[in-house]
């Protein structure tokens, strides 16, 4: 498969009062037409500044930007502002977190779709982009769209503000879609629509989508792939399946570890992970999560580079320096 | 189950007025955010509260606690009647009912240290004061997790789980009887959810506490508590043994809201996704 964004050594720093708070150190992916891969992490892991940074918004005088990020033969983070206003939402669309803070309050939902389609599509009349908001929100499974095309945001409840934001993201037919916590804000019954959904534009247009995350549960619903990051750094890498049943990163074990699962028996005690994640501006020397980790050892003070350590599985790399026998052996099942 | 429950809430009723204004405010319409609820808590257990946004938990909350005033029905706190009474009133019941909220940095106030934070309720109270008072404070951070060098800190130099545990360390300060949480690990890192998890499991166990668990998320519900009360449109609508609610829903929300919770397993996802359809 070819890739057709690709993501290279990225690296992002922002100049603080504390010193230089790097965000993102040496990030890369290869995404494909159709692929869902979903970025893991918590709070300050950097999977946000990732997709932001590819889509050219954390750009300012204090942020440090390297790497690369190719979508075909444009590098998005060394092009000028004039061509990425045309990349973003021509060809690489995002959904937030909170629809509420995407739509502007005071204008009806069709025309914000609309003027999306308009700024870039300077041939399209009003009477034809308002048709087309028409035709997306229907298309998002939006019931009478043609009457709640002139709906203002804060008519919509949150399940259609969502499944408005994707309309309005995919109304200039992009071909990668980055999904920022798309559910988080949702009650489940409307997060499984809209994953459902989702998953539905993967299959039918090609869609490649980037999923970003904390809900494991998410991720074994829709990707294809993961990413697992910790503090900046990507600690595991692989695919659906590798990651959730041969796990090599003790980060991504805690992880798997500490969910409620209702499709097992509780345990007595949900196992943790101890401590909390470190401060970017005064990370641990070596593994980022050996303060926290139950089998660091000497050798974890120096930083394991992202490696595939199994012999069969080319394409599952993680940074533990544990050998294969010790990880089989005490990886909690 | 012959002893008194600790609390018992029978058809609690709390509406709100949705009014119009031309020349007198006129009551239009009701919205009913808790309509006709019973339940019973007994002593030393936890029950689950679990609903979607709307669904009335945290108006339940509030008006069981008598925080907004019930519109009708009964709230019985070891046999006593406490619908209706007076602040004046509810003040001593206050020590032991406390509550335990989401999001713990609104809920702690940006200019106070930490100590005076958590020794608040101890001092309004009048339950102790000056060194007492401190070294009450130094032993309820220690017994959350904190240290005795976080006393002169504000909240704004903690994280999002230390702050849950100064939230916890007030709510324990007057040794309440009857704890309700509000969802108060839905704000927290997944790899510190799992922690206040446990705090909370270790303190019922130690203090003999009893809970009210309230929270939008079925699996950690179930994690926490013996019962589980279903929520939906104001009011129950399923109640039963954890594990049961859980393994054999009865109520057709119930099963609707079980069916919609992420697996986190690829294989039993995509055999459910297969067997159930969309939708």
């Amino acid at each position: 498969m070819s890739a057709l964004l690709s993501v290279r050594d990225l690296r992002v720093g922002f100049a603080t009062e504390g010193g230089l708070l790097q965000a993102v150190d040496g990030v890369s992916f290869d995404l494909a037409a159709g692929e869902v891969l979903a970025i893991v992490g918590e709070s300050g892991s950097g999977k946000s500044v990732t997709a932001q940074t590819i889509l050219g918004l954390t750009r300012s005088p204090n942020a440090r930007i390297e790497g690369s990020a190719r979508l075909d033969e444009t590098d998005l983070l060394a092009a000028d502002d004039e061509t990425m206003r045309t990349t973003r939402g021509d060809r690489v669309a995002m959904v937030f977190q909170d629809p509420m803070t995407s739509f502007n309050p005071v204008y009806r939902i069709g025309a914000q779709i609309g003027e999306a389609i308009r700024a870039h599509r300077r041939d399209v009349s009003r009477k034809e982009a308002r048709e087309r908001a028409v035709e997306l929100l229907d298309s998002v499974g939006i019931s009478d769209a043609a009457r709640r095309v002139d709906s203002y945001p804060h008519e919509f409840s949150g399940g259609m503000r969502q499944r408005a934001m994707i309309a309005m993201a995919l109304a200039l037919e992009p071909e990668v879609l980055i999904a920022d916590e798309p559910t988080t804000a949702l009650d489940v019954t409307v997060q499984a629509q809209i994953l459902q959904l989702i998953e539905q534009l993967n299959r039918e247009r090609g869609l490649a989508t980037i999923l970003i995350t904390h809900d494991l549960g998410v991720v074994a619903e829709t990707a294809d792939r993961v990413l697992v990051m910790y503090a900046g750094r990507v600690v595991e890498e692989g695919t659906l399946e590798e990651i959730f049943y041969d796990p090599q990163h003790p980060y991504t074990w805690g992880l798997l570890g500490s969910l409620t699962r209702l499709d097992r028996e509780r345990p007595e005690r949900l196992p943790q992970i101890g401590g909390a994640p470190p401060s970017l501006l005064d990370l641990p020397a070596g593994c980022s999560f050996r303060p926290r980790c139950s089998y660091a050892f000497d050798r974890c003070g120096e930083l394991p580079s992202l490696d595939a350590r199994l012999p069969d599985a080319p394409g599952h790399l993680d940074r533990c320096w544990l050998d294969l026998e010790t990880k089989r052996e005490r990886r909690p099942t | 189950m012959t002893a008194e429950p600790l609390l018992k809430v029978t058809d609690l009723v709390k509406h709100f007025p949705v009014k119009r204004e031309l020349l007198f405010d006129r009551e239009i319409d009701q919205v009913r955010a808790v309509d006709g609820v019973s339940f019973e808590v007994r002593k030393g257990e936890t029950l689950g509260l679990v609903g979607e946004s709307g669904s009335g938990k945290s108006t339940l909350c509030r008006a069981v606690l008598q925080l907004t005033e019930p519109t009708s029905g009964s709230v019985r706190f070891e046999g006593r009647e406490i619908a209706g009474l007076s602040r004046r009133e509810m003040r001593p019941l206050r020590r032991e009912m406390q509550m335990i909220f989401q999001d713990p940095y609104a809920s702690l106030n940006p200019r106070k240290r930490i100590g005076q934070i958590v020794g608040e309720p101890l001092r309004l109270q009048g339950v102790a004061r000056g060194s007492e008072l401190r070294g009450q404070v130094r032993e309820l951070l220690d017994r959350v997790g904190l240290s005795a060098e976080h006393y002169d800190r504000f909240p704004h130099e903690f994280s999002g789980g230390q702050r849950q545990r100064i939230g916890i360390a007030r709510a324990l300060a007057l040794r309440p009887k009857l704890i309700f949480a509000d969802e108060p690990v839905s704000a927290l890192d997944v790899s510190i959810r799992a922690q206040i998890v446990n705090l909370l499991d270790d303190l019922q166990a130690e203090f003999g506490l009893t809970y009210v668990f309230v929270a939008h998320d079925i699996g950690v519900v179930r994690h926490v508590s013996d019962r589980i009360a279903v929520m939906h449109d104001g009011k129950i609508v399923e109640e039963g043994p954890a594990d049961r609610v859980c393994e054999q829903p009865r109520d057709a929300y119930t099963k609707t809201l079980l069916a919609a919770v992420p697996i986190p397993d690829p294989h039993e996802a995509r055999a459910r996704r297969q067997t159930v359809g969309p939708g």
